[in-house]
């Protein structure tokens, strides 16, 4: 496997905003790291006699929880609320952070806790508390490495995927004044350490939710550290922010995306801890954010559906050959991957991510692992059709006029023909021509390939031959 | 074998493929200009199997490159004229798995309309249609070397198509098969992704040919001649890869 830390032009979009985050190192980990999860998948996945009917049952009831969001978010709504939760509604990211902000003041909160969480990060919450004077501390291992080193995450599952033992160790040495290690057991035990303190004085725990179940109004979260459990229970209040995609309509249909989630996203049967929670407890506050932040524009374009169908296993980057190449910084923003591809458009828009559906050969390795099957090549395609009608970076019309000029040559047998001869000329000349010499496109080819040899008479001059 | 979600199946209405029936020859754009060879191949094994063949004179291309790129309108035109030129073609096949991918998969996302999926739909792979349809996997071919696979990902994921090459080597008499390493990776050519984003492509298409060599084979074959024109192009440029020899499997069913 070679990882070259490849750039995605044009795709990270947000690079100003994120300056220092963008340095060539540790993609050759990333790669490795992908390459080793997609291969313990296999295994675990190949396990399964009835793994595909797993993923279809998923997938349908995915889209048909997608198709009905409205009432199944306000049946959740009203389950959980019946046991005490308060549940908040919020349209952006904004109006998000500024609800958790509030609720940490009406406690008087100094410090919280949070357990990983996708949604925060797209809110961008850590900046937002910080600003107000609240201290935060992500308690996912990863998660506490990147805060650490004052990066973003590389992987939705494995935040610091793109980071060795090693330079952990060196982290830690700097951050935390620890004796360097690099030994994995050792490592874990300082984080533990530093973390347990955090927990104990922490006055609010933040969670995200991977299940939203609409009929019993429970929120089930998985996780392997026990770091969501402590985040969610020591303190006396509890934030979860869920984006509204996240709901299921039947605390029955649980187990099948439990083992989907497990053994996708992270190699296992099962997480090492599950969380059902159904509402507050004595004594303690329980609220719950429902974010949409773009998600019901997806739900405008029935074309792009299915990417509301997303568990955030990570699978899909683990086997992509750019994401393995490029690493997850190089896609711009939060959702890395063949999924940040598809999702990133619809919640940035195409003005920010419009060349992102295009950091794709479209080999389709992503959909073929999908634990819910989402098309993500055909989304794919479907998004480059919109970025290039909409206002975006894609959008050139030098490019429209050269496919006009193509559609026209390819639909007429004899436009074919010239258009054919001037191609063949064209080969030819670039074979003679110096390399340097070369236009954009054709340097991009030669640069490191040869062209083709222009051969004798073509197909259909042969054909004529024979059958005069 | 891995059958996609959204892959329509050929059409299971239509009667099933009586002998003699005509087969409409779909010479993709680059292989008619670039690999008349393999065309001439494809021809021949065709008629080889007893299939008799027409070559509708009017075709140009599938609509691919701009489709992939977003052009949906000017693809759209160019499918229009594929099924203008295909009506009232009942088999239709080509030697190039991603091409028979946009006609079956995605005609229907530019035009929904039931003629132009209808005309899509009955648009075979070459050795899907040997395997599938005829029932063919020994062509009564030789070739004593040693030969490894590349499917393209087109072929192998939207058409589900894999296990029909494999099976029309294994058919080919004195042939050695090597495995290739990582086969289902893909090669990285990805059709303007390798102008557009070359560096990717280069070394995607770079790790692709490292398993070649690996795997010791002296020829390399595919259904799919687009993968082969980016991988041969790196290959040349490789000095350890220089001797490997490209080819599409049609020219070696054809071989005697």
């Amino acid at each position: 496997m070679n990882s070259e830390n490849l750039h995605l032009e044009g795709a990270s979009f947000l690079k100003q905003q994120n300056e220092g985050l963008y340095e060539p190192a540790g993609s050759k980990a990333t790669g490795e790291a992908a390459v080793r999860s997609t291969d313990k998948n296999r295994v675990i996945t190949g396990a399964i006699p009835y793994w595909q009917d797993w993923r279809e049952q998923a997938r349908d009831i995915k889209r048909h929880a997608v198709a009905n969001l409205d009432k199944l978010l306000v049946e959740f709504e009203r389950n959980i609320a019946a046991r005490g939760a308060t549940v908040l509604w919020a349209e952006t990211a904004e109006e998000a952070n500024r609800m958790v902000i509030d609720i940490a003041r009406e406690h008087d909160v100094r410090s919280v806790v949070k357990g990983k969480s996708m949604v925060t990060e797209e809110m961008e919450l850590n900046r937002s508390l910080q600003a107000a004077g609240i201290r935060t501390v992500e308690t996912d291992l990863g998660e506490y490495i990147v805060q650490l080193a004052k990066q973003r995450p590389t992987h939705i599952v494995t935040p610091a995927l793109h980071l060795s033992a090693e330079e952990v160790g060196r982290l830690f040495h700097e951050k935390l004044d620890e004796p360097f290690t690099s030994e994995h057991q050792q490592l874990t035990d300082i984080a533990r350490r530093h973390l347990r303190e955090e927990f104990i004085s922490a006055d609010m725990g933040m969670s995200g939710c991977n299940f939203a179940i609409a009929d019993t109004g429970t929120m089930a979260i998985v996780e392997n550290e026990g770091n969501v459990g402590l985040s969610t229970s020591t303190p006396p209040i509890h934030v979860a922010t869920i984006g509204i995609e996240k709901v299921i309509p039947s605390i029955h249909y649980l187990p099948v995306f439990l083992q989907l989630l497990a053994r996708v996203g992270t190699g296992q049967s099962l997480t090492s801890y599950t969380h059902l929670i159904h509402g507050t407890t004595p004594g303690k506050k329980l609220y719950i954010i429902l974010l949409d932040n773009g998600r019901t524009r997806i739900l405008r374009d029935p074309a792009a559906h299915n990417a509301l169908t997303c568990i955030r296993c990570g699978m899909c980057l683990n086997v992509c050959p750019v994401y393995r190449r490029a690493g997850g910084w190089a896609y711009g923003w939060v959702y890395p991957g063949p999924i940040g591809s598809i999702i990133s458009p619809h919640l940035v828009g195409m003005k920010q991510a419009g060349t992102l559906p295009f950091a794709s050969s479209l080999c389709g390795a992503c959909s073929e692992v999908c634990p819910v099957k989402i098309d993500i090549p055909h989304q794919l395609v479907h998004l480059r059709h919109r970025a290039v009608c909409e206002p975006s970076p894609a959008n050139s019309i030098l490019d429209r006029l050269t496919w006009r000029a193509w559609a026209w040559a390819m639909s007429g047998p004899r436009r074919y023909k010239l258009a054919m001869w001037a191609v063949r000329v064209g080969v030819r000349a670039a074979g003679v021509i110096p390399q340097c010499l070369h236009v954009d496109k054709l340097r991009a080819w030669t640069r490191g390939r040869e062209l083709p040899k222009v051969p004798g008479p073509a197909f259909r001059k042969w054909w004529k031959r024979q059958r005069p | 074998m891995i059958k996609p979600a959204n892959t329509p199946a050929p059409r299971q209405d239509d009667p099933p493929y009586r002998p003699g029936e005509p087969v409409a020859l779909f010479i993709p754009c680059y292989i008619d200009q670039f690999y008349p060879r393999v065309a001439e191949a494809t021809a021949k094994l065709l008629t080889k199997c007893g299939v008799p063949i027409v070559y509708p004179e009017g075709q140009t291309c599938c609509g691919q490159p701009a489709f992939n790129s977003g052009y949906w309108e000017e693809s759209k035109r160019v499918i229009h004229h594929f099924c203008d030129t295909f009506e009232g073609h009942r088999w239709i096949v080509t030697p190039s798995g991603s091409c028979a991918a946009m006609c079956r998969v995605f005609f229907g996302h530019v035009d929904p309309d039931e003629r132009i999926v209808g005309i899509g739909r009955r648009v075979f792979e070459l050795t899907e249609f040997l395997v599938d349809v005829l029932g063919v996997t020994d062509t009564g071919a030789t070739y004593p070397r040693k030969v490894t696979m590349h499917v393209g990902c087109h072929t192998r994921r939207e058409l589900g198509v894999v296990e029909q090459p494999l099976a029309l080597l294994r058919g080919i008499r004195e042939m050695t098969y090597c495995e290739l390493p990582e086969m289902s990776d893909c090669c990285g050519f990805g059709g303007t992704f390798s102008v557009k984003m070359p560096e990717m492509s280069l070394s995607m298409g770079r790790a692709k040919v490292e398993n070649i060599v690996r795997s010791g084979a002296e020829v390399v074959v595919s259904p799919d001649t687009s993968c082969l024109m980016h991988v041969a192009g790196i290959m040349q440029r490789t000095e350890e890869a220089k001797h490997i020899e490209v080819k599409h499997i049609a020219e070696l069913l054809v071989s005697e």
